[in-house]
């Protein structure tokens, strides 16, 4: 098998930035799997090789500097600690019985996951078995969606990815609960780098509801470059419920890209609480005419943190509409920022496209840069953005302090408000109340 | 012991003098009306009362049930049982009125050393407290005071006093702006919440909430100073000849 000493001889800065994953990649690539799978990787890693880690001169990367990970030196994780069910507990979401794929340190752990119950002809579980089993949709689909040419760390993911989850709802098949893949590090992934991937499919006219949610069960520091592609077939929906809450050492980089055919309804909500830099890019591309795309977040940060969460939606056809509502509360010293690309193509007439994204600063050392970058090359269109920075309005504090709601209890209150109309949008009950539990209690943390 | 006791009360807005020594004296179980034409400092006193943090009091002294009102928070003020209805009631989106509510009475009651009371027990309390003001449980679930009508924000104050029974309510021109039905709504909470250890204080620029709410006592403010104090027969005298009588004695004491 080809070997990473063939990659193509690339600029020195660039491949200077790579070194640090080269010796990953040649590992992966040693691994075993189909040819399509080795090319996939080979090719992947070529181009991650091209480009390399992206620098601050970068203008996707302008406001997040991620030098930093090209001059640590990152190891292979060959094995986790053990993880329990009890460690886990924390971290469900909803009813026992609801599907569950438990992703430890990169790799699936099928007896930490629960796979009864599921529909005829659904298939939920681990990406590295579908692959194995030769199962067609995967060769078809993966990296098709958030391919090495995506973000220079969609490339390194495909490079370096081992195991993740695979999901299939066939068509006009409900689910009828969510899907939980919980992705978890153990003190053994300490500075390693965790590469997952998941694969989901919702074909013509199914419905499906995921959740994904990356956790830390150890203080350690590691780099996750997670990616996550979907295909949303014509007439299907699906909710994309998006979870980072990683320990306040890890690197978090993230891509999310989703294909949507038409008359097809996708809706997200992405929470951003933890690590130290976490960087969640979503793509969302509307490929036929007639389809829907929501895009709800919110982001919490405090100490030093740094969140960053680009957002692009392609309107490459008529009658499509986007809404996208991301919020962000910000405390101590932290970072947010916030990149809104939306790009109307010519032939989408008709489009209606509205982004909001409003942040809350606690403290005077917070900092947020926000920008809506509309490119509109259709002329019957309705694009609307609007983005606001902002503090805790004095005179609602006041007027709830006469009210005998007064100093921190006032404060929690009104950022509740601020934060409640995104975690409104979660369509599943139990969900949601789960959500709006964590974000309470990060919420008390923020403000402590 | 009176229940709020104001001595020669001066308060500014920056470097604007807008109190000018005021005095009153209001005892439980009474109703008190505080008038006078635009800019006399009325709603200036209510806030001053409630703590508003733009007033700055130069002189003077506050005493509610005994104790120094003005070295309190505004919240602590609340606790103690003091109770503000605004002129401009806030609006607080993605709060809803049940949610503010409780917490606001949680809050009272914790202060007093009192248990919380649970979210199943509260909506029993509300349910006799919405009657007060005519209105069904749906109002529970809108944000407090966001899209509500000049008339429904001052009947969500009544329903706010109702439920958190304070011991002196300052209502500040809740009768302002309110139709013929609002007002007779308004002024039946208010008399409907009348108790004998309590004591109400309306500031109002006109005398029509005072044909549905019998005040004990009428004071009239000009330039920040009461000038006049009488029974309800000051309010109808106002109403006859407006206020020139009095802005004018008042230019005369000044002079």
């Amino acid at each position: 098998m080809t070997m990473t000493s063939t990659a193509p001889v690339t600029p020195s800065v660039a491949r200077d930035l790579t070194i640090p994953f080269s010796a990953l990649a040649g590992r992966a690539q040693l691994a075993e799997g189909p040819d399509w799978l080795l090319e996939l990787r080979r090719a992947a890693f070529e181009r991650f090789a091209a480009v390399g880690v992206p620098t601050t001169r970068d203008e996707e990367w302008r406001f997040t500097p991620v030098g930093a990970l090209a001059t640590r030196k990152f190891t292979a994780i060959h094995e986790s600690d053990p993880v329990r069910p009890a460690d886990i507990a924390p971290y469900m979401f909803g009813q026992p019985g609801w599907p569950l794929v438990v992703v430890v340190d990169g790799r699936v752990d099928v007896s930490l996951s629960s796979l009864l119950l599921l529909p005829s002809g659904v298939r939920v579980g681990s990406l590295a078995d579908a692959i194995g089993e030769g199962v067609p949709d995967v060769e078809a689909h993966l990296g098709r969606h958030a391919a090495p040419d995506v973000t220079p760390f969609a490339a390194l993911n495909a490079a370096l990815c081992v195991d993740g989850a695979f999901i299939r709802v066939p068509a006009g098949v409900v689910m009828p609960t969510p899907v939980h893949v919980l992705h978890v590090v153990t003190g053994r992934a300490r500075d390693g780098v965790i590469a997952p991937r998941t694969l989901v499919i919702v074909e013509r006219e199914a419905r499906a509801s995921v959740i994904e949610s990356f956790v830390t069960l150890a203080d350690v520091s590691y780099f996750t470059n997670a990616c996550s592609e979907a295909v949303v077939g014509a007439g299907a929906w699906l909710e994309h419920v998006r979870v980072q809450r990683e320990g306040g050492k890890a690197w978090h980089i993230g891509l999310s890209r989703i294909d949507q055919d038409r008359d097809s309804h996708y809706r997200s909500f992405t929470l951003s609480l933890g690590g130290k830099l976490a960087r969640h890019d979503l793509h969302t591309k509307l490929n036929a005419p007639n389809i829907e795309t929501l895009l709800y977040g919110l982001y919490l940060a405090q100490g030093e943190q740094l969140v960053d969460n680009h957002t692009a939606i392609f309107h490459d056809h008529p009658n499509c509409n986007s809404w996208e509502v991301y919020k962000g509360v910000l405390a101590d010293r932290s970072r947010a920022v916030f990149n809104g690309k939306v790009l109307v193509r010519p032939e989408a007439q008709k489009t209606d496209a509205k982004q909001t994204n409003r942040n809350l600063l606690l403290s005077d050392d917070a900092k947020v840069d926000t920008k809506p970058q509309l490119e509109i090359f259709a002329d019957d269109v309705r694009c609307t953005h609007g983005a606001t920075v902002g503090r805790l309005d004095e005179q609602q504090r006041y007027y709830l302090s006469t009210r005998g709601i007064g100093g921190r209890t006032a404060q929690a209150l009104l950022i509740w408000a601020f934060v409640a109309e995104v975690l409104a949008e979660v369509s599943v009950t139990p969900v949601r109340e789960a959500l709006e539990a964590i974000v309470h209690a990060q919420l008390d943390a923020l403000i402590a | 012991m009176s229940l709020l006791q104001i001595t020669d009360l001066h308060a500014s807005v920056g470097d604007t003098p807008i109190l000018n020594g005021i005095s009153l004296t209001v005892n439980a179980g009474e109703m008190h009306a505080i008038m006078g034409p635009n800019g006399s400092g009325k709603s200036t006193l209510a806030q001053v009362i409630a703590g508003h943090p733009a007033y700055e009091v130069t002189n003077g002294t506050v005493t509610f049930d005994g104790q120094d009102l003005l070295d309190m928070e505004v919240e602590e003020r609340a606790w103690a049982g003091v109770f503000l209805a605004f002129q401009y009631p806030v609006e607080i989106p993605g709060v809803t009125n049940a949610y503010f509510l409780r917490t606001a009475y949680n809050e009272i009651r914790k202060a007093r050393g009192l248990d919380e009371v649970d979210p199943m027990d509260f909506i029993d309390l509300l349910e006799e407290k919405l009657r007060v003001v005519e209105w069904g449980p749906e109002v529970m679930e809108r944000a407090v005071n966001f899209g509500f009508s000049g008339g429904e924000k001052k009947r969500n104050e009544i329903l706010q006093m109702a439920v958190l029974e304070p011991r002196l309510a300052v209502l500040d021109e809740t009768d302002s702006g309110l139709d013929i039905d609002a007002l007779r709504i308004v002024a039946d909470g208010v008399n409907a919440l009348k108790r004998p250890d309590s004591a109400t204080v309306l500031v109002t620029h006109y005398h029509r909430l005072l044909d549905y709410i019998i005040p004990d006592v009428v004071h009239v403010l000009v330039g920040g100073r009461i000038v006049k104090s009488g029974d309800r027969s000051l309010a109808l005298k106002l109403e006859k000849q407006g206020y020139e009588w009095l802005t004018g004695a008042a230019v005369g004491a000044g002079a």
